[in-house]
């Protein structure tokens, strides 16, 4: 049973298509790769699963629970918008840290709020506090950050910054994490040490959506792959199988184009 | 003599020090409440703001004084402000603080736009309440940033005090100019420049130190 269902997505702003019918489904533990050109539509389609944007039309169902549909709404859109944007981890191209908070504070601000809505909070504060604390700090080992939890966001290299933007978004356990470009704004020598935590996640079997310019870590690392341009779906199906032998033009075109240029 | 002239000084000092502590505790937030106005979707507000804005930044404080001072009680025939000094500072203080909190809804528009989307956005995913991004994410970024904008027009406040002369309220450089007209001398004139120049260099170490303190994010 697949954790993610997306139907025929649209998105236009103004009179400009950015997504035509995007369909696709993901299985729990699936690692997806959507790849493509500048300006295909990948960064819109993240977005719009993490709710920043709101589909003209279609649906997006998790564990299914519907999430969104266009025919409904907008006060049900309005409703429980947070709750929904929790079923998705988000993982920014240019990190976004809040940087007035050290590293270890990024990761458990968003807990930490949470935590007040719960019922036993004024009780418990002081273990609950703790509890996150020590959940921030295991993520932050597991990132191998443990030495950089005091740190402020402009007192780390980009790869750093990078890796406590992932466990930010690891920190609510969300269903299904995403990550939009998450090496381009790196130098390239530092894109490795992010590149083998996200290998490190696909291995624990996290359900992830991962929009990549990196071919051969698309290929070696995600289950699955989609292919866009201009705004449709022109190829998906097994990582390996569409990147190593793509069926439609427009695929192997992108392909070559992409192995020349690299 | 100069005994005279510090006590008189120090006396209108404190009522100097009271229109700019009043009109800062007032103008702050309503400054915040200005800004949102003024970014506000809904167009009639933000435009009935902008109205606003160009109305008080574009005439002499002065003059705005002066009409909330007179206006009431030629309109209504009676006087809102009660007599005496009490009534020429609050009438003061609620000129300042309006015109004042015009000035500062600019700056802290400006604050708010500078601070990156993808900072809003970031909390957004994180399932952060826009109060919560606004209190937790936000507030202090736009603070950093408009810490130097803001001590200018604080430091401006501290002398702008000086217009509340013209309706008689007996501030600092009332009080110096006071022996000018009754003894002829001009010194208590540089002594009370002085006054001004010590309260604006406190003001100034006050401002290095939270420009310090708020130096330890980028």
């Amino acid at each position: 049973m697949a954790i993610l269902e997306v139907k025929n997505i649209e998105k236009h702003f103004g009179s400009t298509k950015v997504l035509e019918d995007v369909s696709f489904s993901l299985e729990e533990g699936n690692a997806l790769a959507i790849i493509g050109s500048s300006g295909s539509g990948k960064t819109t389609l993240l977005r719009c699963l993490n709710f920043l944007e709101k589909p003209n039309s279609g649906s997006i169902t998790v564990k299914d629970e519907v999430l969104f549909d266009a025919s409904a709404s907008e006060a049900d859109w309005e409703r429980n918008l947070r709750k929904k944007r929790l079923h998705f981890g988000m993982v920014f191209q240019s990190f976004n840290l809040f940087p007035q908070y050290t590293a270890l504070e990024n990761v458990t601000l968003a807990e930490k709020l949470l935590a007040k809505e719960r019922p036993d909070f004024k009780q418990r504060k002081k273990e609950i506090f703790a509890e996150i604390d020590k959940h921030g700090e295991e993520l932050l080992d597991q990132m191998g950050l443990s030495q950089r939890k005091g740190h402020y966001p402009h007192q780390l290299s980009g790869g750093q910054q990078q890796r406590v933007a992932i466990a930010r978004a690891l920190a609510l356990k969300p269903d299904i994490l995403c990550f939009d470009e998450p090496t381009s704004a790196l130098d390239p020598e530092l894109t490795g040490e992010v590149l083998k935590v996200i290998r490190g996640l696909a291995e624990q079997k996290t359900t992830m959506i991962i929009v990549t310019h990196e071919m051969a870590f698309a290929r070696d690392v995600a289950d699955q792959v989609i292919f866009m341009d201009q705004g449709v779906v022109v190829e998906q199906g097994d990582a390996k199988e569409v990147i190593n032998n793509p069926k439609e033009e427009r695929t192997k075109q992108f392909l070559t184009r992409y192995s020349q240029e690299n | 003599m100069f005994w005279t002239v510090t006590q008189s000084l120090l006396g209108g000092l404190a009522t100097t020090f009271e229109i700019f502590i009043l009109t800062l505790l007032f103008a702050l937030p309503l400054g915040l409440v200005f800004a949102f106005a003024s970014m506000s979707k809904w167009k009639p507000l933000s435009k009935l703001m902008q109205l606003i804005i160009w109305i008080i930044r574009g005439t002499p404080l002065m003059l705005q004084l002066i009409i909330i001072f007179y206006g009431p009680g030629l309109w209504l025939g009676h006087n809102i402000w009660s007599g005496g000094e009490s009534g020429r500072i609050a009438a003061t203080v609620v000129a300042f603080s309006f015109n004042y909190a015009c000035y500062f809804s600019v700056i802290f528009r400006g604050g708010i736009e500078s601070v990156p989307a993808g900072q809003r956005e970031a909390g957004q995913v994180l399932g952060m309440t826009k109060s919560q991004i606004f209190f937790k994410v936000t507030l202090l970024q736009m603070i950093k940033r408009v810490v130097p904008p803001m001590s200018n027009e604080i430091i401006t406040l501290v002398k702008d005090t000086s217009l509340a002369r013209i309706i008689a309220a007996y501030e600092l450089t009332f009080a110096g100019y006071s022996f000018t007209k009754s003894d002829g001398i001009t010194w208590p004139l540089f002594y009370t420049g002085v006054f001004y120049l010590l309260f604006v260099g406190i003001l100034t170490l006050l401002f290095n130190y939270i420009e310090r303190k708020l130096d330890y994010f980028k």
